[in-house]
């Protein structure tokens, strides 16, 4: 018998066929079909972002941030990339048997912080405990809901010739996260770039209406980010691997470890994807944010190769970046 | 980042690039094999292959020891982990390897307390920490790992760790080596040699290559400069030799602390390789005196637990792999690649490891996408 593995999380490949030949066959419906970050729901004349996402990240503290912070972040920014103005969550909360009572206090005040960082309110939530051994620790589950406030933002607006930004490093929190590991833990400064986005976001689609598409690269990195875009076929991403910006911690955990930083979660970044003219505006709105200090234009839409993401390399060459497929990297989020 | 950004500088990639271009015959053709798996991932990270002249064929070889573990040894580490109160210890690489009928990762999700480690150590304190569970350490790589799994041994014989042992599927490089250049179909010319290995072994046991085979080989590092050094060397040699670009980290002979507990431990003998079959004297198993840490001796004896609950080992007759491993075919030319075999479902090792020819080529490589 068919067994889930745990590469069928991972958010490559696999992950994808799972949720095509399973959860999309029994629930398909026209917003689901539409597989965005969160969903567009109509309700009277208002348009509405709803999304939702478990957090089970291992371990629950880490430098840069911890579970609860994440679980909030991680949603709001989620709404944020769809041009919704985040505004209300839920918090559902499994708690494993004997937790420390200091532990899930510190949690739950990181939540609070992280939300009024973020300016939503959590207006309603759950609480579950199970047996020792049945969850690690803590899981957290958020939903959110936001108003969408610049409607039109589409994958399908993107033409060669656009510009592809990043609001800065990547692959922090996935570094930060396994250094902190049991069993793999290495001595790094390298801290989680978990933040709310919704405030760069916002300002980005004030000095341009011609932002065209946004999605924060988390689980399987920016390399499968800008696949998921190039997925119709219309076009190619290039991306320029001189202009990536990689912290120097994260380069040496990637070395040690043999990991790409293209395929590594960010928690904190997002990517823009804006019509060439106007680079330069929403570079500078994006620069202006403390999150946004180290953005930076990483490559552009092209014609050629279309339905492909492909790299220059630092030493002159060129090839592909697939999506993310079968790696081993559990429990990062 | 200081020791890497130096060796991927683009313009001494372009000024060696150049020199090589300048220094090829234009009426031939080099064959040179890197043999080295961490070779083949960096020539397709950094796109190597588009800087340097048609003239130079890169054809990639058996340094993958995931690629080369042979389907029996993953069925013996499914049956151990089968067996009850066991951990197996392995690094995350074995997981996905196809056996005979399963893999260790579909065991895990069926309940077999598999851990993945980054190092022998990391089973050894797995081993401290569960006194009570017999914790088996999946020995697998060349020369390069073997020093590091001998010290576990002499560690755990030290502090009498009783519960802890290791399956060694351990290969060395020479030897398997003698057994390509022996293959009549191979048509090799140079070999860039794996620097890891020389770090601990050092040049002379290759020095049979450029005596006795004629064969050019540059001991290179893994970084794009390094490689392009090396093939920069390759060229230039008038007579075949060994010489070393790595340089930096590599002695002449080698580690000789490293090459002594391998010899404590360890004996040669014979190995099975995916894809190239028997090769004598290049593997690596544990000493007699040293039989309470073999996990050979210890699980797999039938005498010892009656029936042995082992399965006949089956090769994959859809797969390329042995022919890849030798450099006679690409994974273009398997009628697997890239369609039934991906990385998340691979039927050959090459696909399964991270440094394997066929997931390079399918992570990296340009022709691969159309069929995807």
């Amino acid at each position: 018998m068919e067994k889930i593995l745990l590469t069928h999380g991972s958010g490559g490949t696999l992950m994808h066929k799972l949720i095509d030949s399973l959860f999309m066959r029994e629930l398909d419906n026209p917003i689901l079909r539409e597989k965005k970050d969160s969903a567009i729901v109509k309700i009277g004349k208002k348009s509405l972002a709803f999304t939702t996402d478990s957090y089970v990240v291992n371990p629950i503290l880490f430098p840069g941030g911890d579970i609860g912070s994440l679980a909030v972040y991680g949603t709001v920014n989620d709404l944020a990339v769809c041009g919704a103005k985040p505004l209300f969550i839920s918090l559902g909360m499994i708690i494993e048997e004997g937790l420390d009572r200091d532990l899930l206090e510190r949690i739950v005040r990181s939540v609070s912080l992280a939300a009024k960082r973020s300016g939503v309110k959590v207006v309603t939530g759950d609480t579950k405990v199970v047996e020792r051994g049945s969850c690690d620790k803590v899981f957290i589950n958020t939903s959110g809901i936001g108003e969408i406030c610049y409607p039109g933002l589409s994958v399908d607006k993107i033409k060669a010739g656009d510009s592809v930004l990043v609001s800065g490093t990547i692959g922090d929190h996935a570094i930060s996260v396994l250094s902190k590991r049991e069993g793999i833990s290495f001595s790094s400064k390298v801290k989680s770039d978990s933040a709310p986005l919704n405030g760069l976001i916002a300002r980005a689609l004030k000095v341009s209406d011609k932002v065209k598409f946004m999605r924060d690269p988390t689980r399987g990195g920016v390399a499968t980010t800008l696949n998921e875009m190039v997925t119709a076929g219309k076009f190619g991403i290039a991306i320029d691997e001189d202009r990536l910006p990689v912290a120097n911690g994260v380069k040496a955990g990637c070395e040690l470890l043999g990991f790409d930083p293209l395929y590594l979660a960010c928690e904190g970044r997002v990517i823009i994807v804006v019509q060439k003219l106007h680079e330069d505006k929403v570079l500078r709105s994006m620069r202006s944010d403390p999150l946004g200090r180290k953005a930076r234009v990483i490559g552009r839409v092209v014609k050629e190769f279309p339905g492909k993401v492909y790299l220059e390399t630092v030493s002159g060459g060129r090839r592909i970046v697939g999506m993310l497929s079968g790696e081993q990297l559990p429990r990062i989020c | 980042m200081r020791y890497v950004d130096e060796f991927r500088n683009r313009r001494l990639i372009d000024k060696v690039a150049q020199e090589i271009r300048c220094a090829v015959d234009p009426d031939r053709v080099y064959n040179i094999m890197e043999v080295c798996g961490t070779h083949t991932m960096s020539i397709f990270r950094f796109g190597l292959r588009d800087i340097l002249p048609k003239s130079i064929k890169l054809i990639s070889g058996p340094g993958c020891p995931v690629c080369v573990t042979p389907n029996e040894f993953i069925d013996k580490a499914i049956a151990i982990a089968n067996m009850k109160g066991v951990i197996i210890a392995t690094f995350g690489d074995m997981l996905k390897v196809p056996g005979s009928r399963s893999s260790l990762e579909k065991e895990k999700a069926k309940g077999c307390d598999i851990r993945i480690v980054y190092s022998s150590l990391d089973a050894l304190q797995i081993a401290r920490k569960n006194p009570n569970k017999r914790i088996v350490f999946l020995g697998i790589g060349f020369e390069t790992t073997a020093p590091t799994v001998a010290q576990s041994i002499l560690i755990a014989k030290k502090e009498r760790l009783n519960n802890y042992s290791v399956l060694s599927g351990h290969k060395t490089m020479p030897e398997v080596m003698e057994a390509l250049v022996h293959d009549k179909l191979i048509k090799v010319d140079a070999f860039l040699l794996p620097g890891h290995v020389s770090a601990i072994i050092g040049m002379h046991p290759y020095e049979f290559l450029s005596k006795s085979y004629k064969k050019s080989c540059v001991i290179s590092g893994f970084e794009p400069i390094d490689i392009l050094q090396s093939i920069l060397m390759i060229i230039k040699q008038v007579k075949p030799k060994v010489e070393i670009q790595y340089g930096r980290i590599i002695e002449k002979s080698g580690n000789p602390l490293a090459k002594k507990s391998i010899n404590k431990v360890f004996e040669r003998c014979l190995s099975v390789w995916r894809g190239i079959g028997r090769v004598r004297k290049s593997g690596l198993k544990i000493r007699r005196s040293y039989k309470e840490f073999d996990a050979d001796y210890r699980h797999c004896e039938p005498a010892k637990g009656g029936r042995s609950n082992l399965v006949d080992s089956k090769d994959n007759i859809r797969c390329f792999c042995g022919y890849i491993l030798k450099g006679l075919k690409t994974p273009y030319d398997c009628p697997s690649f890239a369609k039934a075999c991906t990385p998340e479902n691979p039927i050959g090792a090459c696909m399964v490891s991270s440094e394997g020819t066929c997931a390079a080529n399918y992570k990296y490589g340009k022709d691969t996408t159309h069929s995807r």
